[in-house]
């Protein structure tokens, strides 16, 4: 097994190498570190000295690929595709334009990103499965045809709206929540719960239909069938053999998506002013940040990758065709 | 005869639409009996099988009585009906590949009828779930009932079906087609289990089949099923002699072997001639996270060779490597070795090469539903071969086309229509045009026939003979049904994990074959039930 | 008359839609399918709901230059809205009113000064007394709404004696219906546009049923423009991929998966970000703000375009795989069938309705994404009319006193109405066309 996953981090490492590669083009090549500088001073009355300050301060005034003033290693090292780009393989992230250590704050800002995102993403399956399992058990009845335009009506209105309207009449209106906020040390869960509601609720949609599908596709199989044959109840055969064996793909998915959730949700996490790596992305581009974006950029891809890894590993954990393998 | 243990009175099964599936269809089963439902299919009778268990699908009605041991089954409660399925009704279907729930282990799901079914629990019904086993010849049943369906065999999981059908005492078995996705041997010893179970048992079987052979070999009791309705019903012995009905009388007439042998063609002009020809497959590697697995010799130095104007049938188990050969001739694979045609190698060519060959080697596929691009007309579908490979003037090619469907058994205004509209052996049909639009000197059949009914596999045969007749056509017929071979090869090659064992003219090798596997497959076919069970009637 | 870059991309769908139908038309067995989808009373109702958001985008598409100054710009669509276009106020005044929101401090005509709501310019004028208000609203309601339902079922009077709307296994009496009840609610708006501020005003002024209106235009073009984008590379990788596996499977994957690694959101953001520093420093090449913008617009679409592929082309690779092992695409390869020919006769026409709901779905959820972008600020330009921007805006607005709701409520309509249009016509197109994965 660790021999697999050796082999499949060697294939992956390509993938982060032209992640890299390709931040470094976006940022540097096609865009010069003097069109960055004068974004950041003010358009159109720069001086060069200003220029040349701003780049200085910030490691931004070295060659892009090869350092011709230097000696030795230093060609290589002292240009920006190894300070800037390099580094972040070996997860240096460096300092944020503004001066901001970036390792620094990721670490400190992941936490309240996880504590919103896992908590919604978790409640939000186990309902979206539930509801879902619900519907494929009434398939082709009353309920089902509601829940299935209930979900269409769900997806076509903007999660956008969820949050505004939610965060309007419970919290402002209703007083039921706070409005936004976040206490790192108090009563987190004050803050939070309105958020995974919010969350929860605009994915209740897509979600459904998404696992619906899928447990039908699996309701339809000659197994289920044969499981009504043996004297199983309806909803026996539902959560003893339809819903372990719907569960599979459904597992793949949710696991894969896993690490990205430390990226936290960009849109509730501004809303409710909760000081994780979403709004801290967000922050970062409305300030043009792009040493944060960069970094950002390239940790989700290192979570993205892992996310893959361990989906195979679940996947062969799980499935016992792949476990067990073939004859 | 006492009371029938199973009463099935008017029973009929209609579409929400009104539509009606099964019509009227009365029969009984007694203690003990065995009772063959036949038909071809859509003709309702596995509808009438799942009906008995109350399964159908939610849009079909079902009106009718069903008396089983004098409870009217469509009476119960669905409480009760769950303790009649699986406990005094066991079911056995075709799919042994998907009818397990690939993520639950086999003792498990044995055991799950257990706990339903019976008072068994702990430690006895661990102990009942191993004589199960045992009892359906599952080898080291201890140690098997804690594996998962995709690392036993076929016919494996066809056993632990039946243990899983008896597992809560059941007083009838209906057996959908339990034997059909199984290979001839492996469905022979599945068979022997089936009965000696049946006896030991004293079960009354329902036996859904399209095979005579099945049931001459096994059946007490035979009603015959066409279009919803049951034509009638009669002990075996006079089924087979004195059917009334005359659609039951061509059933019979098309299952029965042709004992006239064709004779062997003379040898001097060969079409294709195959020497030490190899298809390797490279193992395959499930995501990147496992390891490769090794490569496998599909087909493994074959020498065989077709004169022209002759048939060389190709009999074979499934993962023989008879489909891979068909490909690599074709090459559509690679492979090593020489396979000279009209005198050159087609395995040394490169595809620009090739493609003056093309026009003389075709192919006709098994499935009728997968060989035609749904999005095609029929007359693009016959067509398409001979603009590929421009054959005669391209004015000429839409008479050609009529010319062609009408050659093998379909009208003109055909050729507009697309495949979805037309029946499997017309399908077949169209296959058929499709490959001898380019004239063609050699077509590989691959299973031609095997998708389809009893009385229309006839049909086709004859149409691929007279078409040779006609036009000197060569073929190679790969098949696994030896019950076909005398109608239609000259000689009959006999194929096994990749290489030839036994070949010969057909006579010669389904009379005195020489080798144990060509033996044991003349054994296993269920026909040669249906021949002993005519003759010994006559 | 003036040609946006956005305008004629807006007509170029338009037109290979009505391609699109045409060859339909050709083909009996697609006809065949669409003629299921249409026989779904909501489907036709849907569609009856999304030529009229193409109609308006359409009209919205044909602009024209003018003389005035503070207009230099207008299209068809502002012409014909009169009063809607037109009536620009200082600043904020609720729906129907005829006061304006904010106070201003002036000198009553005895004398007294007094900090009150000004009457409106545009809204009301012909009232003598402001107390008539809720009768003149009911009695123009009344007419407008009778005049719009009175002329639509003429309409489909005049119709109905077409030999295309005769086929009765179509549920026409339900596009009839929706088309009667449409041009009701669409005439009753420019009526009551004419004479009040139906959605209020906004921030600077300006009419919030105007600028949702306008959106309509901008929410059709990120959607459909691309969709159309992404479709080409979609369809070609996918179907390379998987036709030819091997190392071009192996280049389409790597391709895909080190583009799904780059976090969605964040690669349009560096994308948008750098893109904007360009137009920052080109700002002179464009001759107006508009035309500006109207370039962004075009960018948003490239960006969400270039990083939308993916999904799409997976499923095709997926299906791809699985048709090259048919047995007739096996028959062509052996009648030496050419490869470009195989895909493109064998392949390409079976994978149509995956092409087909996934183009469909998407656009919805570009129409939705459009918000989300805005919002973060990596979308259209703030200056453009687009629902993102209105949502944008409405978040301070629901934080005022008295609360400024109206902005929300435009955006939430006309894209709600948009988006579950089309997300209905998808489920059927689905259920139609992929009854397997609906079930």
């Amino acid at each position: 097994m660790i021999q697999y996953i050796l082999r499949r981090l060697l294939w992956l490492f390509p993938i982060l190498l032209m992640v890299n590669l390709l931040t470094f083009i976006l940022f540097f090549v096609v865009n010069s570190p003097d069109d960055m500088a004068r974004a950041q001073l003010g358009n159109k009355y720069v001086t060069d000295a200003a220029l040349t300050a701003w780049k200085a301060a910030r490691g931004y005034d070295l060659p892009l690929l090869w350092n011709t003033n230097a000696v030795g290693w230093d060609v290589l090292t002292q240009t920006i595709f190894w300070q800037k780009s390099v580094q972040l393989m070996v997860f240096d992230f460096g300092v944020s334009d503004a001066g901001r250590a970036i390792g620094a704050d990721l670490a400190q800002r992941a936490w309240p990103s996880l504590w919103l995102a896992l908590p919604s993403f978790m409640i939000g399956l186990c309902v979206n499965i539930a509801l879902a399992l619900l519907l494929v058990m009434f398939r082709g009845q009353w309920l089902d045809k509601l829940g299935l335009v209930l979900t269409i009506v769900i997806m076509s209105i903007s999660g956008l709206f969820f949050i505004i309207g939610g965060q309007y009449v419970l919290a402002k209106l209703w007083h039921w929540f706070p409005i936004s906020g976040y206490e790192p040390d108090g009563d987190v869960w004050r803050f939070l719960l309105l958020p995974i509601i919010l969350g929860v609720i605009a994915g209740v949609g897509s979600g459904v239909r998404w696992y619906r599908s899928i447990l039908l596709e699996e309701a339809d199989k000659d197994f289920a069938r044969t499981a009504r044959a043996k004297g199983l109840s309806l909803w026996q055969v539902m959560h003893r053999h339809v819903l372990p064996n719907g569960l599979l793909p459904i597992l793949t998915g949710v696991v894969a998506v896993l690490p990205l959730l430390f990226m936290g949700s960009l849109i509730m996490e501004s809303f409710f002013g909760i000081p994780g790596l979403g709004s801290y992305t967000i922050d970062a581009i409305n300030s043009q940040d792009f040493a944060i974006v960069r970094a950002m950029v390239y940790l989700g891809a290192v979570l993205y990758v892992f996310g893959l890894i361990i989906t195979d590993i679940t996947y062969a954990w799980a499935d016992p065709r792949v476990r067990f393998g073939d004859k | 005869m006492s009371q029938p243990l199973l009463q099935v009175n008017q029973l009929s099964i209609s579409l929400a639409e009104g539509k009606k599936l099964v019509d009227a269809v009365s029969f009984s089963i007694a203690k003990g009996e065995i009772f063959a439902l036949v038909g071809e299919s859509g003709s309702g009778k596995s509808l009438t099988a799942l009906s008995l268990m109350r399964l159908l699908p939610k849009n079909m009605q079902l009106s009718g009585e069903i008396r089983l041991d004098n409870t009217d089954l469509l009476a119960l409660t669905e409480k009760q009906m769950r303790a009649i399925r699986g406990g005094h009704i066991g079911m056995i279907f075709q799919e042994p590949m998907t009818a397990l729930n690939p993520l639950m282990r086999v003792g498990d799901q044995i055991a799950e009828v257990l706990q339903l079914q019976t008072d068994l629990r702990g430690k006895a019904q661990q102990q009942r779930v191993i004589a199960l086993l045992e009892e359906v010849g599952i080898p080291d049943p201890s140690e098997r009932m804690s594996w998962y369906p995709h690392q036993l065999s076929g016919g494996q999981k066809q056993r632990i079906m039946i243990a899983m059908a008896l597992a809560g005492e059941p007083k009838l078995l209906i057996a959908d087609e339990p034997t059909t996705a199984l290979d001839v041997t492996i469905q022979a010893q599945v068979l022997a289990l089936l009965l000696s179970i049946q006896q030991k048992r004293g079960l009354s079987v329902l036996f859904i089949t399209h095979d005579m052979g099945l049931v001459a070999q096994l059946a007490h009791r035979v009603g015959v099923m066409l279009k919803g309705k049951l034509l009638e019903v009669l002990p075996v012995d006079q089924f087979f002699k004195s059917a009334l009905h005359p659609y039951t009388k061509r059933l019979i007439e098309n299952a029965l072997p042709v004992t006239e042998f064709r004779a062997p063609i003379a040898q001097n002009e060969i079409v294709l001639a195959t020497e030490n020809l190899r298809v390797r497959f490279a193992g395959r590697r499930k995501g990147w996270l496992f390891r490769k697995q090794p490569d496998t010799l599909a087909v493994d130095g074959l020498n065989l060779s077709i004169a022209k104007g002759e048939t060389l049938a190709l009999v074979g188990e499934s993962g023989c490597g008879k489909t891979s050969l068909a490909q690599a001739l074709l090459r559509l694979i690679p492979a090593q070795g020489r396979a000279v045609f009209l005198n050159q190698n087609l395995l040394t060519l490169t595809e620009r090469q090739m493609r003056p060959l093309r026009k003389s080697l075709q192919v006709v596929f098994q499935d009728p539903y997968g060989a035609f691009n749904p999005r095609m007309t029929v007359g693009k579908i016959i067509r398409e071969g001979m603009d590929s490979l421009s054959v005669g003037a391209p004015e000429a090619r839409a008479a050609r086309v009529l010319a062609l469907l009408k050659l093998v058994g379909l009208d003109e205004s055909h050729a507009d229509r697309y495949p979805h509209e037309f029946s499997g052996g017309q399908r077949q049909r169209i296959g058929i045009a499709r490959a001898l639009a380019v004239e063609p000197s050699l077509i590989i059949c691959d299973e031609p026939t095997s998708a389809l009914d009893v009385t229309v596999r006839g049909q086709i045969l004859d149409l691929l003979d007279a078409l040779q007749q006609k036009m000197g056509v060569s073929y190679l017929f790969i098949t696994h049904d030896l019950s076909i071979v005398p109608r239609i090869a000259h000689r009959v090659a006999v194929m096994q994990a990749g290489k030839i064992v036994e070949m010969g003219s057909t006579e010669q090798v389904l009379t005195h074959p020489q080798q144990d596997y060509t033996k044991t497959l003349l054994a296993s076919a269920p026909h040669h039930y249906l021949q002993a069970k005519v003759t010994q009637v006559v | 008359m003036l040609l946006l870059w956005s305008d004629i991309v807006v007509w170029l769908l338009v037109t290979s839609l009505l391609y699109f139908f045409w060859r339909l038309k050709q083909d009996t067995l697609l006809r065949e399918r669409w003629q299921l989808v249409a026989q779904s009373r909501i489907a036709m109702a849907s569609t009856i709901v999304l030529l009229a958001f193409v109609l308006i985008a359409l009209a919205d598409s044909l602009h024209f230059r003018t003389n005035d100054p503070y207009r230099p710009v207008v299209s068809a669509l502002d012409m014909s809205l009169g009063n809607i276009a037109t009536g620009q106020e200082k600043s904020y005044s609720a729906p129907f009113a005829i006061e304006s929101l904010w106070q201003e401090t002036r000198q009553t005509d005895d004398g007294r000064v007094i900090r009150a709501p000004v009457p409106l310019q545009h809204a009301g004028k012909q009232l003598d007394n402001p107390n008539d208000l809720s009768r003149d609203l009911w009695q123009r309601s009344l007419t407008f709404l009778s005049i719009g339902i009175i002329l639509a079922s003429l309409i489909v009077w005049m119709l109905s004696h077409l030999s295309v709307f005769s086929q009765t296994a179509l549920p026409w009496k339900s596009a009839a219906i929706t088309f009667i009840v449409l041009c009701g609610f669409l005439v009753w708006l420019w009526g009551m546009g004419q004479s009040y501020h139906v959605l209020g005003t906004g921030k600077v002024g300006e009419d919030v049923l105007y600028a949702s209106l306008k959106g309509v235009r901008t929410g059709i073009l990120i959607g459909g423009l691309t969709t159309l984008l992404t479709l080409p590379f979609a369809v070609v990788m996918g179907i390379v991929a998987g036709y030819f596996k091997g190392w071009v499977d192996d280049v389409v994957q790597y391709l895909y998966t080190t583009l799904n690694a780059v976090p969605g959101v964040l690669l349009i953001a560096s994308a948008m970000l750098l893109a904007q520093l360009y137009l920052a420093q080109h700002a002179d090449v464009f001759a107006s703000e508009q035309e500006r913008a109207d370039v962004r617009l075009l960018l948003v679409c490239l960006v969400l375009g270039l990083t939308g592929w993916t999904g799409l082309a997976r499923i095709l690779r997926a299906e791809s795989l699985k048709l090259r092992e048919m047995e007739y695409v096996k028959a062509a390869s052996a009648f030496g069938v050419s490869h470009v020919r195989i895909i493109g006769r064998h392949l390409l026409p079976n994978l149509g309705h995956l092409v087909l709901i996934s183009a469909v779905l998407d656009f919805s959820g570009l129409v939705l994404a459009e918000a989300v972008l805005s919002y973060v600020g990596i979308g259209v330009d703030p200056t453009m009319p687009s629902w993102g921007n209105m949502i944008n805006l409405a978040r301070q607005e629901l934080n005022r006193e008295p609360v400024v709701w109206w902005n929300l409520l435009g955006a939430f309509v006309g894209m709600f109405t948009l988006v579950l249009s089309v997300n209905l016509l998808a489920d059927r197109v689905q259920h139609v066309f992929n009854p397997r994965a609906q079930g």
